[in-house]
């Protein structure tokens, strides 16, 4: 299971390797290029021939890359809302980064965003400090007030006479084809300071992450910790803004990451998936709405990180809802079906095992059930090979794999109850309930250590015979 | 920068909105002041039961509801506007708690995960169907305040009616359900037992959070909605501790920062809706500078919450 995620992995860095060899054709632009097909339009996106779209594909992924890294601990930490009001937040600073020398130059708007991402956080700090009013609240009035304040300079900015061709407003929803190459070097350097960061500090981060005060008593700097990785969590919101847009960049942040938090429970395998699901939804988003021509990039890389999760959502192995759901029905059929078996066992049992067919009269009153019910559970015996019935469907037959495990399950029972009344000194009537649960889910080697404490016993506490088994091979 | 920011001609800036000017500046003024006003009203509830960033959510998820009623209808109608925002915020704040309680992830992450996927349907909606869906993006983001043309056999332009309206019904429900709302906000147990079914009070402030909001949406953008929700209410609790003047005082909040986002919009040359939000932050600064639940005050909100010194009644 592990190895096969692992050689996934490595698959898919190939893949991306190899998409980066091929050479370069310059063509036209982006705009241009809808009157093919869909497979070709594939093609020409993922083959990286030109020079555009290779710019605007290196940066998705570099910023899946970052926003899955910085959002793997951001979720973790539950802070996701932090992420949101950074987000929002940098706004002013994006215009007055751009105010600057009326261009977007990449490393001057990363200053300016930065500045305004910590002011707001400084702020939301100071509300929280000073007055009553609680976190979401001092988040919610930073965010917005930060965000019109930086809607006021967008305004005013637009209005000016070289704002219009600024492009300023693509700041707003995203668009991965802007995305120039000096602000690509701006995110790999970014995607460099966040990996180096993570891989020096990644122990100190764990514990940040989950016992912050457990770190703070061994002298370990956790404010600085804090802060640094708030700091990269900024840069990274600030460079994936041009290509996810201010609304929605702190999806992906979240998303990925909660994607990844449902497929795993360590934090190492949690900060890769999340990395390559970052990776994976951003070039998706980008190639949609590349096909869409021109569409904003950001709602789609959103919607693309959406299906990614609603997919983990439902089918991840161990923490999806259906598996979970399909986990919880297939064990309460197979606790029906060792119930029935269990139910035959006690019927030829007491008439001494003379015979082998049990009537599904007898087993109905033995189980207290209706007819109907019984032949209910008889047919599902037979799906699963336990049992045969009669042609006329009255009577059951065990087959050898059933009579094994009828054995099985009320070996498990009796030897149970015995252990509860001689070792553990329960009343004997008080011990049936408790081994009506155990005896399915107790394991062959706790039956063996069970018989090995008991010492090999014949009869259980009611007089019962414990029914020997040569080999238990069948568990299904 | 001399042309960024327009040199300060008062009679341009102050005289001028409220003489020669009236007629396009009053509405505005008016619809801003209903806006911020209505959002402040039912704001203060949201802080007090800590959902601010329910409001966050349902603000930006009432997007695709509307860009689905203008598909459905071909037109935003006032039914369709509305079951638009109810089916959203409804959609909102079940699949929160479904995402929440159906797996291990946190309820931050969910209200995260929930309203930014619902926002970036609208966005896709609105470019998809362009030709079909009047609402644009920028509209989106930040409200269209300047269009508010009269019609001439109408008392007043459309939105400002219908915004009017719903903030008479918010105001009234309020003063109807006053005692209702202010004890379930602070003491779920006690309302339950008073017989006041907490989940139905919920459920209802979520309904009229999402009418709000729709009502909202149009002049104010998805975003500077949240600060129309949290600023007055927010403002008005620095000063006092008692509920109804908090309710008194974000209304009074409401009118002074419309009438100064004006006054700022039209010297600025810059979005009045913003421009409206930028001068409501101003007094919730002065607020917290100067207000007896502020930082000149002491620290007297770091140590003990006044709310549990004084306990609210009206």
């Amino acid at each position: 299971m592990e190895r096969r995620r692992i050689v996934g992995h490595q698959s898919i860095f190939i893949l991306l390797l190899l998409l980066l060899l091929p050479s370069s054709l310059h063509a036209a632009r982006i705009g241009d290029l809808t009157d093919t097909d869909i497979l070709e339009q594939a093609l020409r996106f993922f083959s990286f021939r030109d020079e555009a779209l290779r710019t605007a594909l290196l940066g998705c992924i570099l910023l899946g890359l970052n926003c899955g890294l910085l959002g793997s601990f951001v979720v973790v930490r539950r802070m996701s809302l932090v992420g949101d009001t950074l987000s929002h937040a940098v706004l002013p600073g994006i215009a007055l980064g751009f105010l600057w020398n009326m261009s977007k130059d990449p490393v001057v708007i990363l200053i300016g965003a930065t500045a305004a991402g910590a002011l707001a956080m400084l702020t939301v700090n100071a509300i929280t400090r000073t007055t009553r009013l609680k976190d979401d609240a001092a988040m919610g009035l930073v965010l917005s007030s930060f965000y019109a304040i930086g809607i006021c300079l967008v305004t005013m900015i637009q209005r000016l006479p070289t704002g219009q061709k600024s492009g300023i407003d693509k700041f707003l929803f995203g668009q991965a084809a802007a995305l120039t190459p000096s602000e690509v070097w701006v995110m790999a350097g970014t995607s460099l300071v966040s990996l180096t960061f993570l891989a020096l500090c990644y122990r100190g981060l764990l514990v940040l992450s989950f016992h912050r005060e457990f770190g703070e008593s061994l002298g370990l700097r956790m404010a600085w910790m804090h802060h640094a990785l708030m700091l990269l969590t900024a840069f990274a919101v600030v460079t994936a803004m041009q290509a996810v847009g201010v609304v929605l960049v702190s999806a992906m942040l979240i998303i990925p990451a909660s994607t990844a938090y449902l497929l795993t429970d360590r934090m190492h395998r949690l900060v890769i998936i999340a990395a390559v699901i970052g990776m994976l939804s951003a070039v998706l988003g980008a190639f949609f709405s590349f096909l869409g021509n021109n569409f904003p990039t950001g709602p789609f890389m959103v919607l693309a990180g959406a299906a990614l999760f609603s997919i983990a959502f439902l089918f991840s192995p161990r923490h999806g809802w259906l598996t979970r759901m399909w986990r919880h029905y297939s064990r309460r059929r197979r606790t029906e079906r060792e119930n029935t078996l269990k139910a035959m066992y006690h019927v030829l049992e007491d008439r001494d095992f003379h015979g082998e067919g049990v009537s599904l009269v007898d087993l109905a009153q033995r189980r207290r059930e209706t007819i109907e019910e019984v032949t209910h559970r008889a047919a599902a015996l037979k799906n699963a090979h336990l049992a045969t019935l009669t042609d006329d469907g009255t009577i059951l037959h065990f087959t050898p794999q059933g009579l094994q495990k009828a054995k099985a399950i009320v070996r498990n029972h009796r030897l149970w109850e015995l252990y509860l009344t001689n070792v553990m000194l329960y009343e004997s009537d008080h011990v049936h309930e408790d081994a009506e649960k155990i005896e399915h889910v107790i394991g062959e080697d706790q039956v063996r250590q069970l018989e090995r404490r008991l010492d090999f016993p014949e009869t259980d506490p009611h007089g019962k015979e414990i029914p020997k088994i040569s080999s238990v091979s069948h568990r299904s | 920068m001399q042309t960024l920011i327009p040199s300060f001609d008062a009679h341009l800036v102050l005289v001028e909105p409220w003489t020669t000017a009236l007629p396009t500046y009053g509405w505005m003024v008016l619809m801003a002041f209903l806006v911020t006003a209505t959002c402040g009203l039912i704001g203060n509830y949201l802080i007090l039961r800590r959902m601010a960033l329910v409001g966050d959510a349902i603000s930006h998820s009432v997007l695709p509801g509307l860009a689905i009623a203008f598909l459905i209808t071909g037109g935003l109608s006032l039914p369709a506007m509305l079951a638009g925002a109810l089916g959203a915020g409804l959609l909102t704040t079940s699949m929160i708690e479904f995402i929440h309680s159906k797996s291990r992830i946190k309820a931050d992450a969910a209200i995260g995960i929930t309203f930014c996927t619902l926002f970036a349907l609208g966005v896709v909606l609105i470019n998809v169907f362009a030709s079909r869906v009047h609402l644009d993006a920028d509209c989106v983001l930040y409200g269209e305040l300047s269009y508010l043309h009269k019609p001439a056999d109408a008392i007043a332009p459309r939105p400002v009616l219908i915004m009017g309206g719903v903030g008479l019904t918010v105001a009234a429900l309020i003063a109807f359900f006053y005692k209702e709302l202010l004890v379930s906000s602070f003491d779920t147990m006690l309302a339950a037992s008073l017989g006041f079914r907490p989940k139905i009070i919920h459920l209802c402030l979520m309904a009229m959070l999402s009418i709000v909001i729709v009502a909202a949406f149009e002049s104010v953008g998805a975003i500077l909605v949240i600060a129309m929700l949290i600023l007055p209410g927010a403002t008005a609790q620095l000063i006092t501790n008692r509920l109804a003047p908090c309710l008194w005082l974000s209304v009074l909040h409401a009118a002074l920062s419309a009438v100064l986002g004006l006054h700022l919009a039209v010297w600025l040359d810059c979005s009045m809706a913003g421009a409206v939000v930028v001068a409501a932050a101003f007094l919730f600064t002065l607020a917290w500078i100067f207000a007896p639940g502020g930082i000149l005050a002491g620290r007297r909100g770091a140590t003990a919450d006044p709310l549990l010194d004084s306990p609210l009644s009206s």
